[in-house]
This record gives structure tokens, sequence and C-alpha cells, in this order.
């Protein structure tokens, strides 16, 4: 797990209304607006990374055996599935 | 006057789809205010599309807050935006899902209900879900508001970033053929 | 982005950007200059899109930066080239050192703002503080209130600026996202009529890059000794007969349109309902509309309420908007900008100084909406209409409203 550094500052010591500023993350991830996910074969994938150097968001993580897409942060660009050497990831449709 | 509020995504063609259809309706003798929202100008962004039509001629350049129709052209954006906020009672819902109308989540003020799977038909036509054609045959069909002659015109006048000319008025031909529209009997409060 | 082709029947369905393009294509200028910045871009693509597909017979130059846009046009006008750029926001900021420039070298450059609010808090919606903070530099401003008033005000543009008596630059104004953007029916003016409502360009018979008439272009003047002071305050005044003589010309310019093209603008400030009104609201820019649908609606409840819209900012219609003022006996401003040193917007400022030379003196109030892409919209203007309304039997706020604090 990433560590993230989270803002201590505490804004109520100071008005609201001079110069703009804001201490809290914004929710709107990438992932919210996919139409298409990958999904890898697990069999297929042999850890090679090449998705991983390839993803323009760099959101593919390690997992125990194989490498996936954190979907919070995925677009469905679909560069991994074309980039896979082994095409051990398929792209599908997003269900909403 | 009817308002039509159109909802969809940064990069989806929700914009030009307003513009689309204020120039078919202009041909029929409609006057036309299409006003597009601005947020964050990226892919994906949710945005919006204000458009009024009326038979007299309009001063008003102002957003649209109590849409007599809704028009969302795409099928994840009503998870994250109200796109029903401040629509008239008895209004008019145009969304593109693949989805059955069971399975949406509807309020009661919307009568009558359109539904399209575009991104199906798009797929089909483009190879990419870019919905905005289809969903405007699905609004011609639904509301009869404006002809698909007219709509084929004025996409004959657009200038196409992704995709031909050919392929939009086939969208927009399917669009308007595989709309499902549905009147909802209106529950009376116990 | 929508139609390049030639419109049939002269009908467009287009937006302000668009339509001013249109009003750039038909004065045939001979270099355009620009640099994207919202909500302007699609106006400079559009004049790129039209030199490409040789719609505009003109050459453009895309600088690195609106300081060198300017600077360019500023080369060009001496040469004797009619010119346009637009711009906005921070665009106009980077602009401002050749923005201020270009009226006192008397270059009749034309410019749209498509107008927006500065920076802070960061936005890049449509607001007016960039035109009006630079209200003081010399270009003769015009705030269009449609968007066929944005096509056919480039054009009249061109006719103020170049005429003798003038010899200033012009902004034409429309606001950012509400106009810019927004998508209308129009329609285009016949060019062959627009080349003779325009006549010959004659840009530079008083300054030239000319080896036939060698001249030093801005050479030093002023300072406190010789011929310095009287000579620096010569051209100033000039600069301020240039800009008197424009109200008369503005109204001519107007006034030839109609004849032309059959459609009529107020040319400084518009009244609207106003001959028996017991108050009116000063509204400036695209949010009018709104203003005169709610002003109907007010005077079908019994309410003598009237409108005026400024159209000409710079110069300001003084001894015009003392007169429409004396019409009336309460006032309230909505200003879509801020007058940062006297807590209140820019027009209701002008307003107050424009009423020493009225009737009488009468209450007014300021309310500032529309910042930053905010919408006013009918229910603004209701409480504006309602807020003026007290101030003939109430006392008058000094502090501005803000009307869409509780949005």
């Amino acid at each position: 797990m990433k560590k993230q550094s989270i803002p201590i500052f505490d804004q109520s010591t100071i008005p609201n209304n001079l110069c703009p500023i804001a201490t809290e993350y914004s929710k709107m991830m990438p992932g919210d607006w996919r139409s298409m996910l990958p999904v890898v074969n697990r069999k297929k994938c042999v850890k090679c990374s090449i998705c991983w150097l390839y993803c323009p968001v760099q959101c593919i993580i390690e997992r125990s055996g194989w490498f996936d897409a954190n979907l919070a942060t995925c677009k469905g660009c679909g560069i991994c599935a074309e980039e896979c050497p082994h095409g051990a990831i398929e792209m599908v449709a997003e269900e909403d | 006057m009817y308002e039509v509020r159109l909802h969809g995504r940064g990069g989806q063609g929700a914009v030009l789809a307003a513009s689309i259809l204020a120039k078919a309706l202009v041909a029929e003798g409609k006057h036309v205010i299409a006003i597009p929202q601005f947020g964050f100008e990226r892919r994906g962004a949710p945005v919006a599309a204000y458009l009024r039509i009326h038979d007299q001629p309009m001063r008003a350049m102002t957003n649209i807050y109590n849409p007599d129709c809704v028009l969302c052209i795409d099928s994840s954006l009503p998870r994250v935006v109200d796109i029903f906020s401040g629509m008239k009672e008895g209004g008019m819902l145009i969304q593109s899902t693949k989805r059955p109308l069971g399975e949406l989540k509807i309020p009661a003020t919307v009568a009558t209900v359109a539904l399209c799977d575009a991104v199906a038909i798009t797929l089909e036509i483009f190879g990419r879900p870019i919905t905005n054609t289809t969903m405007l045959g699905a609004f011609a069909r639904v509301t009869g508001m404006v002809s698909l002659d007219a709509l084929n015109e004025a996409l004959n006048e657009s200038n196409f970033r992704d995709a031909g000319l050919k392929q939009n008025q086939l969208a927009l031909q399917r669009g308007f053929e595989l709309t499902q529209v549905h009147t909802i009997e209106r529950r009376e409060a116990a | 982005m929508s139609a390049v082709l030639k419109p049939k029947n002269k009908v467009l369905v287009c937006d302000g950007n668009e339509a001013a393009a249109w009003g750039v294509v038909l004065s045939r200028p001979d270099m355009v200059a620009g640099y994207p910045i919202t909500p302007q871009s699609s106006l400079v693509e559009y004049l790129a899109q039209f030199i490409a597909d040789g719609v505009l017979d003109a050459e453009m130059v895309e600088a690195e930066g609106e300081h060198s846009v300017l600077s360019v046009l500023q080369g060009a006008a001496l040469a004797g080239g009619r010119t346009y750029t637009a711009s906005c926001g921070q665009g106009l900021a980077f602009m401002f050192e050749p923005y201020f420039r270009t009226p006192n070298l008397r270059l009749p450059i034309v410019m749209s703002i498509v107008t927006r609010d500065g920076i802070s808090p960061q936005c890049v919606w449509g607001g007016q503080q960039d035109a009006m903070a630079v209200r003081e530099v010399g270009w003769i401003q015009m705030f269009c209130e449609t968007v066929q008033e944005v096509l056919d005000t480039t054009i009249m543009a061109y006719k103020i600026a170049e005429n003798h008596s003038v010899m200033l630059p012009v902004n034409v104004n429309h606001d950012g996202n509400y106009l810019s953007n927004g998508i209308v029916r129009i329609e285009l003016p016949d060019q062959d009529e627009v080349d003779r409502y325009l006549g010959n360009k004659d840009v530079n018979w008083h300054v030239a890059l000319d080896p036939q008439r060698p001249m030093a272009v801005d050479p030093l003047t002023g300072g406190s000794a010789g011929t310095g002071p009287a000579l620096f305050s010569r051209y100033r005044q000039g600069q301020c007969e240039g800009m008197q003589n424009s109200l008369g010309v503005i109204v001519e310019a107007h006034k030839e349109w109609a004849h032309r093209f059959g459609r009529s603008f107020a040319p400084l400030i518009e009244e609207y309902r106003l001959d028996d009104a017991d108050y009116a609201i000063i509204t400036i820019g695209s949010m009018a509309g709104a203003g005169k649908d709610v002003v109907d609606e007010a005077r079908n409840r019994g309410e003598k309420v009237g409108l005026i819209k400024i159209k000409t900012m710079r110069p300001f219609p003084v001894d015009t908007m003392a007169a429409a003022l004396s019409k009336v006996r309460a006032v309230g401003v909505v200003d879509r900008s801020v007058c940062f040193g006297w807590n209140c917007g820019p027009a209701f400022q002008e307003t107050l100084a424009a009423m020493y030379y009225a009737r009488e003196r009468i209450p007014c109030l300021s309310m500032i909406g529309g910042l930053a892409g905010a919408d006013l919209t009918q229910v603004h203007f209701d409480r504006a209409v309602r807020e003026t309304a007290k101030l003939l039997t109430g006392p008058c706020p000094r502090q501005p409203i803000w009307l869409n604090a509780q949005d």
C-alpha cells in the first residue's frame, strides 16, 4: 500500500475569504468514466511489467502472481492490452 | 417553450450534439438557444448543454434549471451526477443504456422514458462508444420535434473530428430505429 | 467546432466566437494574430480554419504569447494593414504592455475581448473583470448583448476605429461562456454591402513605417524641461478628443448599419421601457436578455420599471446616461465585475459619476453577480428589480448586494 502524506493543517484558524486555498482531496477519480476495463488472464501473465511501463496513469499494481489494474484510477485506455506481449489482457465493456 | 438539458462526459460530443440539434431545429423554423456548461476541460468530466426551443424569439442567455426533457448520452453518468435535478413534473428522459427500464433508477416525476443502447450501436459502427449522434436519433424518435432530414442536413454541415459523415448518419438512423419508448403511469400518492 | 462551409442563404447557427470570426472575415483584415485562451480559443481556431479553407484571405501570426501577438499587429498597422486579434483574462494581462501603447500610437486595431474573470480564485469562466480592469487605457469599448450583435459590431468597429476623427483601437466585448459559446441563429451580412459600408482601408495615413515617408515613430517626449510638457499634453489631449469624437461616430456607424443591413442596435445605451418608468435597472452585456424578460414580467404586475443597457462603456456616454437617469427616481446597477477601490461594481461607479450631470441625485444601488461563469437568471433579476423598487420608499444601502452569494 502506497504511503501518502495527509494534510494536517487546520483551515478553521484563518478567515475563509482571504487567499483561496484547499486542503481536502477531490473525490473525482479517473476510473469514474471508464467504458472498457482491462481483465488480466492470470495464467498468461508472466509479470514482465510491460503493462506497468506503458500505463499512462501508472495504475498497474503488483499482485502475488500477476499484474493488475487499480480500477480507481484506470481510465480504460486499453494501452496495456495493446502492449502486453503475451496477450494476457483483454478489454471488456464496463458494467454500469 | 421546451427546455432540454443534455448530459454527457467531456470528449463524447455532448456539446456538438446540442449544436447539431440546434441547427436542425432552426432549419425547421424554431427559435433556439443552446449554451454549453463548462466544467473541467478534459475527457470524462461531466458536461451539460442547455437547449431552449420556442416558436418565438428568446432573449435570455441563461442555463436551464427546470428541463422538460433530459437527454443523457452516457450510461454511467446518472451514477455520479443528478441528471434529474429540477426536472419538470411529467418530463421526459432519453437515456443511453443497455439496461431495461426496470433496472434504472428514475424519479416519479418522469412520465416518458426513451432508452437506446447507443454503446452497442456505436461500437458496431465506429468501433468506439461515441454516442452523441445516435442519441440525437433517439431524441427525434421520441419527441417528434425534429425530422431526420433536418438532422442529416445539420450533420452534413458539421465538422467531425473522429468519424466520417456517413457513419454518423448511419448512427443517427439506428438511434432513431432502435429506441424504445416507455410511457410511465404515474403512481398516485397514497 | 461547427460549420465551416459556406452557409446557405446567409443563415448560420453558431456561437459568439464563430460569429466574431465571420465578422472578421467580412471585414477583410490583412493580418490576424492570436493566442488561445479560454473562452476565446475557438475564435482563433475558426480564424485559422477560415484561412486554411480560403474563406479568409489574411496572414495569420501565431505568436508565442499575447505580448507578441499585439506587438506584431502594431507593426502591421503601422505598415498599413487592417488587423485583428482577440484575447481575455490572463492573455489580456500578458498583452498589457502593447495594449497600453496601441491607443497612444492611434492605431485602429480591432480586438475582441471574450470577457472572463481574472485568475484568482482560479477560474476559466466568463465575467467582465478583464475588460473592466483595462477600461482606462484608452481603447474604445463596446459590450454586445446578442450573438448577432457580436458579428455586426465587429464590422462596425473598423468603421469607427479607422474614422479620421477617431483613430483609436476598439474592443468588441462579448461575455465568455454565455455569448462566446451560446449558439443561436444569425444572419451573415452580404460581403459587397460590407465592403461598401467600410469603404477603402485607410489605416496609416497619420503614422507609418514607410520608406517613402521616413519618420521616427514614438520618439522621446515629455519631461519637465523645454518643449516636453506641452508636447506630451498635446498628444494626450488628442487622444481625449478622439475619444469624444467617437461618441458621434459610433452613433453614425450604427445608423448607417441599420440603413444598409436592416438591423439596429442602440449605439451608446439602450433604453427599454424607460420613458414612463419610476425606476430602472442598469445592465451590461448578455445579462440584459434575462433582465428584459423580468422587466416585462414586472410590468405585467403593474410595476413601472425600465431597463438601461450600456453598450458603449468607453468613452462613457455621460450625457446620454444623465438624460436617461433623469427619467426615473431610482436605479439599481447590475455589474458583472468588481470595482475594488469603491466596494461596488464599475458600471455603478460610472453611473454615479454621470448622475452628477443629471437632473437630480437619485438613489442608486450596486448589485454584483455573474462572476466566474455564475448565471444571472430571471430569478436574480427579479431580486434586482425588487431591491431597486425598495429605493423609492426606503433607504439606499451603501453596500453592494452580491446576487450569487446564496446560490
